[in-house]
């Protein structure tokens, strides 16, 4: 290295050093990442749908300071793309807090990151039990899946079916899901009768389902990742009369996602899902969030429990910096996190301050027709649930 | 036994399926001697298109058909002058890289029109359920695949062996250079061979709307199923493509159904142990 560079890299970090003193007046930037293409893309742009429409309610500024939301595309499961984008923010963009994660994988590259960066790190769908394990600066305002997947298992032994089988897709929140839902139906004294695990990829089901059919099982409990799984699976249920052979189709809100109900129609109804939201949720705010989000993006495109994710883990970003007074401190941050409580259009929500995770109500919904329109109609809920997953 | 009975029916009908959307790649890639991997872009279009025609212009399901075959053919013979006929003498990586890039432009463009998501696609009354037969429980829309498959199947090998054009593409195939010797116009040929295997594409993806679903990543997702088939089968066999897409859909289906673990996959192992018996695909020819 000649004189020169040196001189350089001496005047280089002066700047770097130098830069935190110039804070007060820069905006507070938040690094978005988020599947935009590829087979997620539905996830992406719901997130982003709902966290857009909170800025535009709420204003883009807090405490004085102004939010710069930045939104970047890891194209779904592609956890070193995801990766890249947070250390591109973290290092190049200097973003304060990192949000959105769509998937699992996309989550679980990044958290160490967040980790070393001390940074803030908001969960905005993302719903395997152990990610929030995996960095103390992660909060989540989506879900987990044994959070929605064990009151599936009591609404199931509470109306006396004895026989079950499950089919979840072969990756951590369909493993997630079996789990609790096992563990929870067999507390209740009953036993599986058998399980599948399927590729995430898998688009023919019919011969998963036939071996359904053959097994006689009173109902089958179902987690696929929303999207053309559900509706190949629908498809082929109703081809193969299963409901007419008596079984019944139990499922996570992943199935009945609102944002295909239109896709998947008649054959939906009469299906008992358990979710955390419904765009039929009857509520004030929800009508509200509804009508806003018809108004901004129209009526064509449904809101759904993604998009309400982003919407409240917005909410939850604004809460905190307004409590902090707009420190960005990763720390303090995520202590103005810990123990927050407040109306989402999904009902009450609030952060367990011991595991940075969503408590919430879930809700037995049952898709019923409506002016024409199906809808998840809620008709029981089992209000503040915790994750099981992490007892 | 029934469900077994059953289950080769099912798969079956899963083959037919994808013999109809993967003939076409067959006939560019074993006869012209093209890689052209959008060929799912065919297909989705195909899907689209039905779509379309059922939800906006109210046409029935199978009045909708033939249309789309007719539309998707001339669609790609559009593309062929445009874009694949500059890389007909080109090296396989340029077309490689032209027909990716194809397919991320109709990835893009769908998603621009359509959005990222599922389309619903509502088909008739009469083709829904199952109905019962010597005991096993088959399904109508299964059936009606593999009848139009059979239909087109006998059409095709008809043609090529018996008629005056399909002399023209198996001397074309040959020896092009005799056969444009002899008075053939080989581009011609080979023009309306590649409109004709687009056509199908279509129509098997419109087809295939309710056993496959459709959404923007359709060519991606089913690209290596198509290319597994066109493989296992011999570049350029009609029969051995038919073949090919039928045996690897039986076992893509029992495989699932017996060993639903690891049954996924079936259809992997099931080619490598073809191509190691038969590496130039089952009905390939030998060069």
């Amino acid at each position: 290295m000649n004189k020169f560079q040196q001189l350089w890299l001496a005047l280089l970090g002066g700047l770097l050093l130098a830069a935190p003193a110039a804070q007060a007046e820069e905006p507070i930037r938040i690094g978005v990442i988020l599947p935009l293409t590829g087979p997620y893309a539905d996830y992406g742009e719901q997130i982003g749908n709902g966290l857009k429409l909170y800025m535009k309610q709420n204003g883009d500024t807090v405490a004085g300071r102004k939010i710069v939301v930045t939104i970047r595309d890891d194209t779904g499961i592609a956890p070193e793309v995801s990766k890249r984008l947070a250390s591109d923010y973290l290092v190049q963009d200097k973003v304060d807090i990192l949000a959105g994660f769509g998937l699992t994988p996309s989550a679980m590259a990044v958290a160490p990151l967040a980790t070393q960066a001390k940074k803030a790190m908001v969960i905005m769908n993302a719903a395997t039990s152990v990610i929030t394990t995996k960095s103390p600066y992660i909060v989540r305002f989506s879900h987990t899946l044994p959070q929605i997947s064990a009151p599936m298992a009591t609404y199931a032994a509470k109306s006396g079916i004895k026989k079950m089988y499950t089919l979840v897709a072969d990756y951590g929140p369909g493993i997630d899901a079996e789990t609790a839902f096992k563990k929870a139906f067999e507390a209740g004294g009953s036993q599986l009768i058998g399980s599948v695990r399927v590729p995430v990829t898998n688009l023919d089901f019919s011969s998963y389902i036939q071996r359904i059919k053959d097994a006689q099982p009173e109902a089958v409990f179902l987690f696929l990742p929303p999207g053309s799984a559900t509706v190949s699976f629908l498809k082929a249920y109703k081809e193969r009369g299963l409901d007419k052979a008596g079984i019944k189709l139990l499922a996570t809100v992943d199935f009945a996602d609102d944002d295909l109900m239109d896709v998947l129609g008649q054959s939906v109804l009469g299906v008992v899902t358990s979710g955390h939201y419904s765009m039929a949720h009857d509520s004030a705010l929800n009508k509200a969030y509804v009508a806003a989000y018809a108004e901004a993006y129209g009526t064509k495109k449904r809101p759904n429990f993604m998009s309400v994710a982003g919407y409240d883990g917005m909410a939850g970003i604004y809460a905190a910096l307004k409590k902090t007074n707009g420190d960005t401190d990763g720390d303090k941050l995520v202590a103005a996190m810990k123990g927050l409580a407040f109306e989402s259009p999904r009902g009450p929500i609030s952060i367990d301050p011991e595991t940075r995770d969503i408590v919430q109500t879930v809700y037995y919904r049952r898709a019923e027709e409506k002016n024409g329109r199906v809808f998840n109609i809620e008709f029981d809920s089992v209000k503040n649930f915790k994750d099981p997953g992490k007892q | 036994m029934t469900s077994f009975l059953g289950l080769l029916f099912d798969g079956l009908a899963y083959g037919t399926l994808l013999f109809l959307i993967s003939v076409g790649l067959s006939v560019t890639l074993g006869l012209m001697g093209f890689i052209n991997l959008a060929h799912g872009v065919f297909a989705m279009a195909g899907g689209y298109l039905l779509v379309v025609l059922m939800g906006a212009a109210g046409l029935p399901f199978l009045a909708a058909l033939p249309l789309i075959f007719v539309v998707v053919a001339a669609a790609s013979l559009v593309l062929e002058r445009t874009l694949y006929r500059p890389l007909y003498k080109s090296t396989h990586l340029d077309q490689v890289l032209l027909t990716v890039g194809i397919i991320f432009v109709a990835i893009a463009g769908a998603t621009y029109i359509w959005g990222p998501g599922q389309q619903p696609v509502s088909i008739p009354e009469w083709l829904q359920g199952q109905f019962s037969l010597a005991g096993v429980d088959l399904s109508r829309y299964r059936l009606f695949l593999m009848a139009i498959g059979a239909a087109i199947t006998l059409g095709l090998v008809f043609g090529l062996e018996r008629t005056r054009f399909g002399a023209r593409v198996r001397a074309s195939v040959e020896r092009q250079r005799t056969a444009a010797a002899m008075g053939i116009h080989v581009e011609r040929v080979f023009q309306i061979t590649f409109a004709l295997g687009s056509g199908l594409a279509g129509l098997g993806g419109a087809l295939g709307v309710d056993v496959l679903s459709l959404d923007p990543h359709f060519p991606l997702k089913y690209l290596v199923y198509f290319l597994l088939i066109v493989v296992v089968g011999g570049p350029g066999s009609i029969m051995g493509t038919l073949l090919a897409a039928l045996l690897l859909g039986v076992a893509d289906t029992a495989g699932k159904y017996y060993i639903p673990e690891t049954g996924a996959f079936m259809i992997y192992v099931v080619m490598i142990v073809l191509l190691l018996v038969a590496p130039h695909g089952l009905l390939g020819r030998k060069k």
